[in-house]
């Protein structure tokens, strides 16, 4: 085709000058309680993640260096980090059931202003702006959750988040930063909602890492207030940061010696993700025998 | 735009003789750039300019500005007093440290001041930076210099200041050895607003200078004063608000996260001293490498191996 017709022409525009319209109508219902489905990658969800588990992470060297150098003692040693939500891009990994999705609409015009979230666990609330807002300066605050704006494709809502605080990729000291930026696709069918989040970090991603993370529509789920107040928990001088030296870490191995899994593979990076990684992976070593979240999940349903 | 505004903004125009290289650069072409205002908390603003931030206070008292960019900034500076103020009664500069590109902006803002509101114009910092500002000139560091009026005029010893403008306490905390030796957080106790000058720049790495007195553990320590002052409202998010020498509005969790970046590279470089490691080879190990992402450069006024230099050379003495 060469060119538009006249009357093509005249759709297009109209259908420009509508999009702002559309996109603030909602394309489907996401509101209601939904609870978390864990049956994917449950033991880093829900017991939390081994130390030197960096499986299916597309990290580069400094990620990898500064997991290495995390030392699970600073959550308690360091006050301030007791009571830190998950980022905005992890909170659908952890506890967080049930999570509440509802929406602001205009009250004269209907049109749906933005979609708001909260999960149960610290009360972490998320606004996702849909009337077509920019996303602030650089030089504004940053946040747990970030700033989300989202559009409807279809009957799926795709969101942009910015503006985090730095936070983790897992739950283990592996860093996500505050360059970082969401991209989520929101996709229910039926009474099930699956939520595609891909993550892309300049300052620890050398490829985006995508994730999903399932949910069921439970209207008969509770939220309660879930507070927390920091205290000293363990006498140490102030500015103490626990830490691992480089090369010196005590957990690297544990993880790959537990579940049988090749080192080279437990220490992640892009090329790690893909099928082609097992031709290079050589003799596997045996695993030992399941003693850890083999039949469970790892909230009080494991056998003693 | 009030109508003397154009008399100091001559005398502005002559002092960009000052506006050497800035220690600290946010963009290129600072004349050309804008100069946003962010309400902050209170009655205290942040002013982000091409080079930096500065906090601004409003009230009934009149201005206090905590930092003056650079002097060809000035005019843009003015204009957003003026859209915030009516009839300011006088003027507060303080200074949080000695470099030009907080304090280029003193002479022409001072003079703002004066011609405005009839008072002088009192210009804080901390003494030392009086005696950087002082001194004979200095062929290697010429940015410095400044003309006697941009000088302090009540410099202070003690390790604080403390004033009451616009209603709230203020005080001005004098940190050692850490960026410079002149350093100053500024916090508004009312508003709840930390102003902490260059001592912390969270997006990159905190720039030390040796040559007026700036070390590591200074850095660290006046990091974690903040943090000691900044109280989070709720699940370490809200509360005390930071804002920095350069970079976004911050909360004490930005803070701790930049404090702990400091502390871990310093432990590193200096487990690599105690091993005997030259500058060359402590550079070579790269014990920022994990961090360099976040906050380092290869190129620029203030690199990756500065940056380690500066930790390696303070921890050395």
């Amino acid at each position: 085709m060469r060119s538009l017709s006249g009357a093509h022409g005249a759709v297009g525009l109209m259908a420009a000058l509508l999009l702002p319209c559309i996109t603030a109508v909602a394309q489907v219902d996401l509101t209601g309680n939904w609870v978390a489905l864990y049956h994917e990658d449950a033991p880093e969800r829900l017991p939390g993640p081994a130390l030197g588990d960096y499986l299916e992470l597309p990290i580069n060297e400094a990620a990898r260096m500064r997991a290495d150098s995390y030392h699970p003692n600073r959550i308690s040693a360091v006050q301030e980090y007791q009571c830190r939500p998950h980022g905005g891009d992890y909170s659908m990994r952890g506890l967080s059931v049930p999570m509440r999705v509802w929406g602001e609409y205009d009250p004269d015009t209907q049109q749906l202003v933005a979609i708001r979230t909260r999960m149960a666990w610290m009360e972490m609330e998320r606004t996702i702006y849909m009337d077509g807002r920019p996303h602030p300066p650089a030089y504004e605050r940053h946040t747990w959750q970030g700033f989300s704006t989202g559009v409807w494709e279809g009957n799926t809502l795709k969101t942009t988040t910015t503006h985090f605080k730095p936070s983790y990729l897992r739950r283990n000291g592996m860093p996500r930063s505050s360059k970082a930026t969401l991209t989520e696709v929101w996709a229910r069918h039926g009474n099930y909602l699956t939520v595609l989040t891909y993550i892309d970090d300049p300052a620890f991603l050398t490829e985006p890492l995508v994730r999903t993370s399932n949910w069921a529509l439970e209207p008969n789920a509770q939220m309660r207030p879930n507070s927390c107040t920091p205290a000293p928990e363990v006498p140490v001088p102030e500015g103490t940061v626990p830490h691992v030296m480089p090369g010196e870490t005590p957990f690297g191995r544990e993880f790959s010696e537990l579940f049988g899994v090749p080192y080279d593979a437990t220490r992640g990076g892009a090329d790690t993700l893909y099928p082609e990684y097992r031709m290079t992976m050589g003799e596997v070593p045996t695993a030992p025998r399941c003693s850890r979240y083999c039949i469970c999940t790892g909230l009080g349903n494991c056998p003693e | 735009m009030r109508p003397h505004l154009l008399q100091w903004l001559s005398a502005a125009a002559l002092t960009t003789l000052l506006a050497a290289p800035a220690l600290s650069q946010q963009s290129e072409n600072p004349a050309d750039a804008e100069i946003h205002v962010l309400p902050v908390q209170g009655n205290v603003y942040m002013l982000v300019g091409p080079r930096g931030n500065a906090a601004l206070q409003v009230g009934y008292d009149g201005i206090l500005l905590v930092d003056t960019q650079t002097a060809e900034l000035v005019p843009k500076i003015a204009e957003r007093i003026d859209e915030l103020a009516e009839n300011p009664v006088r003027y507060i500069i303080i200074n949080t440290h000695v470099h030009p590109d907080h304090s280029g902006g003193n002479q022409a803002l001072s003079n703002m001041g004066r011609q405005e509101t009839g008072v002088a114009t009192e210009i804080v910092a901390h003494e030392n930076v009086l005696v950087r500002m002082t001194a004979p000139p200095d062929e290697s560091a010429p940015e410095t210099q400044l003309s006697p009026e941009g000088w302090p005029t009540m410099a202070y010893f003690l390790p604080y200041r403390d004033i009451h403008f616009n209603g709230e306490p203020i005080e001005i905390l004098h940190q050692p050895a850490a960026h410079t030796d002149g350093d100053s957080l500024v916090w508004f106790r009312r508003s709840d607003v930390v102003s902490t000058g260059d001592i912390y720049t969270p997006e990159r790495y905190p720039v030390i200078d040796l040559d007026r007195g700036g070390r590591v553990q200074g850095v660290i320590d006046a990091l974690n004063r903040i943090i000691r002052i900044a109280v989070p409202e709720d699940k370490q998010e809200g509360g005390t608000k930071v804002i920095p020498g350069h970079g976004r509005l911050s909360e004490e969790a930005d803070v701790v996260e930049y404090r702990d970046m400091g502390t871990i590279i310093r432990d590193r470089v200096q487990a690599l001293i105690d091993d005997g490691m030259s500058l060359e080879e402590v550079q070579a190990a790269r014990p920022s490498l994990d961090y360099d992402t976040e906050y380092g450069a290869d190129s620029g006024f203030w690199t990756t191996e500065m940056f380690v230099e500066a930790v390696y050379r303070s921890l050395s003495e």
